[in-house]
């Protein structure tokens, strides 16, 4: 007997490719197509929850910081400071807002000054009852300083100013039940004119609160005593620490201490970082359906198994290696966890842009929430499918060819 | 293979009870399986395989035949190398599966081992071609090239109009004749088949047996398991198996093969 024992070189396995590998991981999928959705649901839920607590989280601070921007950060307040000796409250001095002027860089000025009596809507009401609503005198260019913008109505001007006329603030119009220019309110014994009705001033919600006369008319109608309580000055952007130092020492250059500078832009800077620290607890829920969505996964991968028995065997009997065999039902669980992973961050993009687009916000969904989220998924499906890849891998070839 | 060397195989080995009978084979004929003493146990001492000696030439058409039960399939999957023996030697296209690794084995059944089983086990809702390219996937070549080869194999079965059908589209015969060309697609030294008629009416078996026989007159060496004993009445060699061992192994005179002539003692001459 002649056996003609040919080496025929090595016997090696050929390499899969990559299209193949995805050829083979999608063959499970494409005959079961709902199976494919409701599978990769758990995980589109996962996702999607991150993407929308993020991007909703990251949307919201992207208007602050707009808003920031159009209000700028270059805004300085002037208020009087705590007396250091006697505790008592000072006052700024009557020249104040033009000293203020002065300073190299500054660009804009304003000035308000208490007045110590009470808007009401008429003579019947009780002047105790102040609504929160202070009234306070106007000076100089308030409203461009604060980059303030009338709801209706007009500014304060040269003639309404020595006149009984008003400007409310938008929480004051509220308050009183004011609606339109031309209406009266009653303060210290007489009617004032509404001239306009402001729109809200995120800068200086104290503004918000206040009926605005005229610097001369608050002299004149009540009693007004000219000295101001707060100067608001806006100057070139790369002054503004420069300003800050002169502020206090050229308003009362012999007691500095007796002036305080706030910068209200500082709180909403500050509110601005908090609104980007998104909600743990709300993403946490979408960690808890992600890896939900993994066991679901990889249960949906365990019955694929079992149900392809026959296609294991047949696969091993034409020449599949074990690591082929594995290859191939890792490549089909990372496609499913892939796909509700595509889809999860399309939900989470769409829930975001719903949000923002109702509340007027940029849309912001940030890069590194989609990239951390997909290589999520691909983690996740990579874990669900190797315990049934192996499995499968190990299945004797003739027990999977049995036809039972 | 050239189809001489088909007949030449079949001729010199087809009458072997005994092995010294084909060693006056000329020395160009390969031996294509060979295994020696082989057992195989399953757990629970169930010995399915006892002591088996089988030789299969380059170009053979042999069928195997026995009760239900006897160790056909085990035999099969041990030539077929799905399956390792608990003792023996088993040789395949010249390797010595005891001294393989899985991974080799693989190999092994990639590039020299095609099968065709009683219930088709084809890809549901892929076309036949698809489902003929699918036998080369672990062959190496190129996506293209495997389409092209899957083709040529379905136009070798007879199937070149039903291209595009998925199984579900196909009859019984066609099915096992896709899951042949599946199997011949990648040009085995060996082609294993378990039952192919089994599931199948007579006319198509029929069909699926006189394929069989084509292919191996262009030289495939081909071992089928078959419990119709007019099928295996046909075919040019005979092993037949009963509680796992060899009890007969008896040379049949091929219908068409008029060049070959049986000996009074059953043994034919070798064609020179
Ligand atoms: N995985 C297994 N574990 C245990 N015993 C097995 C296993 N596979 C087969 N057997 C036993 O081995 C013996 C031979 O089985 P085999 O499948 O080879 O028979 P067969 O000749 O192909 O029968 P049939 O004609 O019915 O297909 C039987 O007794 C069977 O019960
Ligand atoms: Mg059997």
């Amino acid at each position: 007997m002649t056996v003609t024992r040919r080496n025929r070189g090595k016997l090696s396995p050929a390499r899969l490719g990559p299209r193949d590998v995805l050829h083979v991981g999608a063959a499970g999928l494409r005959s079961r197509p709902v199976r494919v959705v409701l599978s990769s649901l758990g995980i589109a839920i996962g996702i999607a929850t991150m993407i929308a607590v993020v991007g909703i989280s990251a949307s919201s601070q992207a208007q602050l910081l707009r808003k920031l921007d159009a209000l700028g950060t270059n805004m300085l307040v002037v208020t009087p400071g705590e007396e250091m000796f006697s505790g008592q409250d000072t006052k700024l001095p009557e020249t104040a807002p033009g000293m203020v002027g002065q300073i190299k860089g500054v660009e804009q000025v304003g000035a308000t000054g208490d007045v110590d009596h009470s808007a009401r809507r008429s003579e019947k009401i009780d002047e105790d009852e102040t609504n929160g609503i202070t009234v306070k005198a106007a000076q100089g260019k308030l409203l461009e300083t604060l980059r303030g913008t009338m709801r209706s109505g007009s500014w304060l001007n040269e003639a309404t100013g020595r006149y009984p006329s008003v400007v409310l603030g938008h929480v004051t119009a509220r308050r009183l039940g004011v609606t339109e220019p031309g209406q009266q309110v009653f303060i210290g014994g007489r009617y004032f004119t509404v001239t306009g009705i402001l729109d809200p001033l995120p800068l200086a919600p104290e503004i918000e609160r206040s009926a605005l006369v005229g610097w001369d008319a608050a002299e004149q109608y009540l009693g007004f005593d000219g000295h101001p309580t707060s100067v608001y000055e806006r100057s070139a952007d790369g002054t503004v620490d420069a300003v800050r130092e002169l502020l206090a020492p050229t308003v009362n250059p012999e007691n500095p201490q007796a002036v305080a500078v706030t910068d209200p832009s500082a709180a909403l800077q500050a509110k601005a970082a908090t609104e980007g620290a998104f909600s743990t607890l709300l993403l946490g829920l979408g960690g808890i359906a992600l890896l939900v969505g993994g066991v679901g996964v990889a249960n949906t991968m365990i019955i694929s198994v079992l149900e392809r028995r026959h296609e294991i065997g047949l696969r091993r009997s034409l020449g599949a290696t074990k690591g082929q065999i594995r290859v191939q039902f890792v490549a089909e669980s990372l496609l499913l966890s892939g796909l509700g992973g595509l889809a999860g961050v399309a939900l989470g993009a769409a829930a975001t842009a719903v949000y923002a687009s109702s509340g007027g916000m940029p849309w912001v969904v940030p890069p590194w929430a989609v990239g951390g989220g997909f290589g999520a998924t691909l983690v996740i499906g990579t874990i669900a499918g190797l315990y049934p890849a192996v499995r499968a891998a190990h299945l004797s070839p003739t027990l999977a060819l049995q036809t039972a | 293979m050239s189809t001489h060397e088909g007949l030449i195989g079949s001729a010199a080995t087809s009458a072997a009870t005994s092995t010294s009978a084909s060693s006056s084979a000329s020395a160009s004929v390969r031996t294509v399986v060979e295994l020696h003493g082989v057992t195989k146990e399953y757990a629970g001492g169930v010995a399915a395989l006892r002591g088996v000696d089988l030789t299969v030439a380059e170009g053979e058409l042999l069928g195997i035949v026995g009760p239900s039960g006897s160790g056909k399939s085990t035999l099969l999957h041990i030539v077929g190398t799905l399956d390792r023996p608990t003792a023996g030697s088993v040789a395949i296209a010249g390797h010595d599966i005891s001294r393989l690794s899985d991974r080799a084995l693989s190999a092994l059944r990639a590039q020299h081992i095609g099968f065709v089983f009683q219930s088709f086990h084809l890809v549901s809702g892929v076309s036949a071609r698809d489902n003929v390219a699918e036998g080369l996937l672990y062959s190496g070549l190129s996506r293209a090239e495997r389409s092209r080869r899957a083709a040529e194999a379905l136009d070798r079965v007879g199937l070149g109009d039903r291209m595009k059908h998925r199984p579900h589209e196909l009859s019984g015969g066609q099915k096992q004749r896709v899951a042949i060309a599946r199997a011949v697609v990648g040009e085995p030294d060996l082609l294993l088949a378990d039952e192919p008629t089994g599931a199948l009416d007579s006319a198509s078996g029929e069909a699926v047996m006189a394929l069989l026989h084509d292919l191996n007159q262009d030289g495939a060496t081909i071992a089928v398991i078959t419990h119709d004993t007019e099928i295996a009445a046909r075919l040019p060699r005979q092993v037949r198996i009963r509680d796992g061992q060899v009890v007969a192994d008896v040379g049949n005179a091929p219908v068409s093969d008029v060049g070959n002539e049986p000996m009074s003692d059953g043994t034919r001459c070798v064609a020179p």
